[in-house]
Order: structure tokens, then C-alpha cells, then sequence
């Protein structure tokens, strides 16, 4: 198991590395990480909409449900909810739901290419495939998953200013206040560098899984799976590791 | 001019290549056949450099290509053309896409000169009107038509195709098969194509050489192999009753 271990982490160690060569025309790579981050960024815009409102209702409704002394202000729910959605709601909980739609299809895009000898052909073309095909998408989700979280992040404290309005459980003034008494800027600049590590992880995992596919059908199916998953156990243990050297 | 000495090329312990040498001329069809699993898609994608061999040496004119700098053999690579069995078109692109890709990368020329360069060689492959369509459009005969396009487009010195027939109706296959020959002709390619369709190698052929087990059979042109006596080449050759027929008359 450990050998495997190392014998993958090498080679993905040595596919990140074979990215970085002279692009052999730089406006075709460009086109290529901006159609990346469009594919990547609006078509994962509802999931992120739809999770991010429904992180914060819930949080705001449960956090309510927890705080039964009257002695606590009502306040103190904005402040939990607010920084809940920017510590840890926003990019992780978001993340992980990206790791499935982002990783599965760019594992999947890739590794179709491989089995269809669309790599083969890039090869023969005397193009550097691993550039031309990962680091536009590496590029891509590390500069749109920030951006998408930094929006899941107003959407979940918008969610939870709307529950707690509309189920009468907080106004949204208190609410507000609460979120603005505990706001600290550093929360959001250790917010963002989760970002951008999930953002890389999920890429070059998936990336990884699908340029290695070997087979048919069959096996673009078990890399994307794979990529989902591996995705998002790096996603938890980077999330800890970060959180233990930052804070 | 491509040159093979004494090829090899092992996959752990099995050695599927068994020192394969023979020259493969200019402005010939060259054509490498045998039975499934023989060696011949291994000897092609070593050929272009997709595997490495384990011994032996691959000559393109004088360069040995066991022995060139990665900046030499991206070069070498931008001489060579390859039409693969499914074609491996771009899905996310259109037909006209396909075909300007690698002038995209490679040429400095205006725009509109790669545009005529595209018309041109979709011409000559005999595809109008579908510049605009994906490959998921379009039928597995215009797919071949497309790759061919792709493959000349950069006017290649070096044209290797792989099972050109594979899916393809008898009247397409020939049309395909022509084709290969006009433009090795034409712009007097080195053409390599890897077939086990006899109907292809009888159209086609110029120069022959078989595959059986990794090893060279058998090298020649096609009106020798009607007449050789290589018991394993005939049981290859004349599988099929009606060369069986053809050759039984002949004789």
C-alpha cells in the first residue's frame, strides 16, 4: 500500500511538472483557461446557489433552536452563522459538492480523450499534452473557486438573514449587527487560501485520474469516481491541516 | 525515408516486438499487416514515438530517434501526420477547428491564410459543408476524411495511419483507400498504414511487410504475395474463400 502510495505521488508529482514546459502558442492556452473557466464557473453557479441558502437557513434555524437562554442576545445567532458560512460552510461544505460536479467532469472529459486516442493525437502533434490540457483547467479552478465561494459565502449569510426573517426567529438589523460585532477581516484571508488550495486539489486530482485512464467506458467511469473521492478526502485532511497551521 | 534495425520492445517480460528491420520508401504506401495481437499497432505507435523501444534503432532520414534531443523531436513530430482507428477528432470541436488546430499552434500564417489552407485540404479530402458540424455529427467515413485533413494539414513528410477500414462499408473503404494513395503520391509521403484488410493491401499496396507473433514474416510487394510460398502468409492472405478462388484461377 505504501509503495502505491509513493508510486502515484511520484507520478503525479512528475505530471505536474511535465505542465510547466514553453506553451507552444500562449493566446491558444489563454482561450483555453478562460472556455475552462466558464465551462468550470457558470455551470456549477446553481449548485452553489441552491447549497449556499440552504447552509445558512438551516444554521440559522438550528443555531436558534440551540440557544434557549434568555440571557444570550439574539445577536450572537448572526455572529455564528456569519462565521460559520466564512470559516468553514462556505469553502468546504461548497467544495466538497464541487469536487463532485468540477472533479467528475474533468476526469471524466479527460479521460475520454485518453481511451479515444484524442491525447495520442496532441502527442504525435508534437504538442505538450499535460500543458495544453491540465494547466488551463488547474488554472481555471484555482482562480473560479475562490470567486464561487466568495458567492456561496454572501448567499449562506443571505439564507440565513432570509429564515430567520421569515420564520420571525431573528430581524435582519440584529442579525446584521451580530455578523458586523464579530467580523475579522483574517477569517476571510484564511477563507480564501482554503479556496485556492481546494481549487488545486480538485483540479490536479481529477486532472491526474483522467490523463492516467486506462481502457474503455468502464474505466472513464472508475476514474471519475475515483477522482471524486480522492478529491474529497485531500479536501478534509488539507481543511484540518490548514486550520492547525493557520489559526 | 524511415529505416527500422533490429526493433525491440518488451512489456515486462514479454517481448511483443522480436527485432523488426525494413525501410519504408517516400511516395509509398507502405503497409504493415498481420493478425490481431500480432504486434503491429506496438510497431507503429513505437514508430511515432508513442512507445519507447527497448533495443534497436528507428531512423527518420539520417536522425535516430533513440537518439534526439525533446526540442529535435518535437520538430520530427510537427513532419508527421497520423489518421488513428477512431479517427480522434476533438469532440469540443467542429470539423473546421479539427483541421486548423495544428496550424493554430504551429503556424504563424494570417488567418485567413490558414482558412484557405482548411478549405484546401477538406477539399481534397472531399468534405463540403460540413465545416461547422462536430464530429458527433457527421458519419465514421467523414471522420477518416476529417483525420486526413488534420493529418496534411502542416504538410507532414510522414503519414501514418492505423486500420484505415476499421467500421467502414466496402464502397467507403475504398474511397478512404484512394485517397491514402493520392495524397501519398501527391505530396510523396512516407506512408505507413497498419491493416489487416487484404482488400486495402491489394488496392493500395506498394510495399509489404508482415507481422506474425513480432517477428517479420514476410516483405514484398503485392503481386508477390499471391504467389509466395510462405505457408503462414497464405494462411493469413487467403483466410478468405474468395482470394482462396482468386489465387486456385491465378494458378
Amino acid at each position: 500500500m505504501l509503495a502505491g502510495f509513493f508510486y502515484h505521488f511520484g507520478r503525479y508529482t512528475l505530471l505536474l511538472k511535465s505542465m510547466w514546459k514553453r506553451p507552444e502558442n500562449g493566446s491558444i492556452y489563454w482561450q483555453e483557461t478562460m472556455r475552462q473557466m466558464v465551462s468550470l464557473g457558470i455551470g456549477s453557479l446553481v449548485i452553489v446557489f441552491i447549497i449556499s441558502v440552504f447552509m445558512g437557513a438551516v444554521t440559522t434555524v438550528q443555531t436558534a433552536y440551540q440557544l434557549v437562554s434568555g440571557f444570550i442576545p439574539r445577536s450572537i445567532i448572526g455572529s455564528i452563522v456569519s462565521d460559520s458560512s466564512i470559516l468553514e460552510l462556505a469553502p468546504t461544505i461548497t467544495s466538497l459538492v464541487l469536487a463532485g460536479k468540477m472533479g467528475s467532469s474533468i476526469a471524466s472529459e479527460i479521460g475520454t480523450m485518453r481511451v479515444t486516442e484524442q491525447i495520442d493525437a496532441l502527442e504525435i502533434m508534437g504538442i505538450n499534452a499535460p500543458g495544453y490540457l491540465l494547466l488551463p483547467r488547474i488554472i481555471a479552478a484555482v482562480v473560479i473557486i475562490p470567486l464561487l465561494i466568495i458567492l456561496s459565502t454572501a448567499l449562506c449569510i443571505g439564507g440565513g438573514i432570509l429564515a430567520g426573517h421569515l420564520s420571525g426567529i431573528i430581524e435582519s438589523s440584529v442579525f446584521i449587527d451580530g455578523a458586523r460585532n464579530t467580523f475579522n477581516a483574517f477569517n476571510v484571508t484564511f477563507s480564501m487560501t482554503k479556496a485556492v488550495t481546494y481549487g488545486f486539489v480538485i483540479s490536479s486530482i481529477s486532472c491526474y485520474q483522467g490523463y492516467y485512464t486506462e481502457g474503455g467506458a468502464l474505466e472513464v467511469g472508475k476514474s471519475s469516481t475515483k477522482a471524486v473521492v480522492f478529491s474529497c478526502i485531500l479536501i478534509l485532511l488539507s481543511d484540518y491541516v490548514l486550520a492547525q497551521l493557520i489559526l | 525515408m524511415i529505416r527500422l534495425e533490429d526493433v525491440r520492445k518488451t512489456f515486462g517480460k514479454q517481448e511483443v516486438l522480436k527485432g523488426i528491420s525494413s525501410t519504408f520508401l517516400p511516395g509509398k504506401v507502405n503497409m504493415i499487416i498481420g493478425a490481431s495481437g500480432s504486434g503491429k499497432s506496438v510497431l507503429m505507435k513505437a514508430l511515432v514515438g508513442l512507445h519507447t523501444i527497448t533495443s534497436g534503432h528507428i531512423y527518420y532520414g539520417d536522425t535516430d530517434l533513440a537518439n534526439i534531443t525533446d526540442s529535435n523531436r518535437l520538430a520530427l513530430r510537427r513532419q508527421i501526420g497520423m489518421l488513428f482507428q477512431n479517427s480522434a477528432l476533438f469532440d469540443s470541436m467542429t470539423v473546421e477547428e479539427n483541421v486548423v488546430f495544428p496550424l493554430n499552434m504551429f503556424s504563424k500564417e494570417s488567418k485567413s491564410w490558414k482558412q484557405d489552407r482548411v478549405n484546401f485540404c477538406l477539399e481534397r479530402v472531399g468534405l463540403v459543408n460540413t465545416n461547422k458540424k462536430y464530429p458527433a455529427e457527421i458519419s465514421g467515413g467523414m471522420k477518416k476524411r476529417v483525420g486526413i485533413a488534420r493529418a496534411i494539414v502542416l504538410n507532414p513528410a510522414y503519414l501514418f495511419v492505423d486500420e484505415p477500414n476499421s467500421g467502414l462499408d466496402p464502397l467507403t473503404s475504398i474511397l478512404i483507400d484512394e485517397l491514402i494513395k493520392e495524397i501519398t503520391v501527391e505530396y510523396q509521403m512516407t506512408t505507413l498504414v497498419n491493416t489487416h484488410d487484404m482488400n486495402s493491401v491489394m488496392e493500395i499496396g506498394d510495399h509489404i511487410v508482415y507481422i506474425y507473433q513480432g517477428k517479420k514474416c514476410w516483405e514484398g510487394d503485392k503481386n508477390a504475395i499471391l504467389t509466395t510460398d510462405n505457408e503462414i502468409l497464405n494462411n493469413f492472405v487467403f483466410a478468405t474463400n474468395f482470394l482462396k478462388d482468386f489465387k486456385q484461377r491465378r494458378n
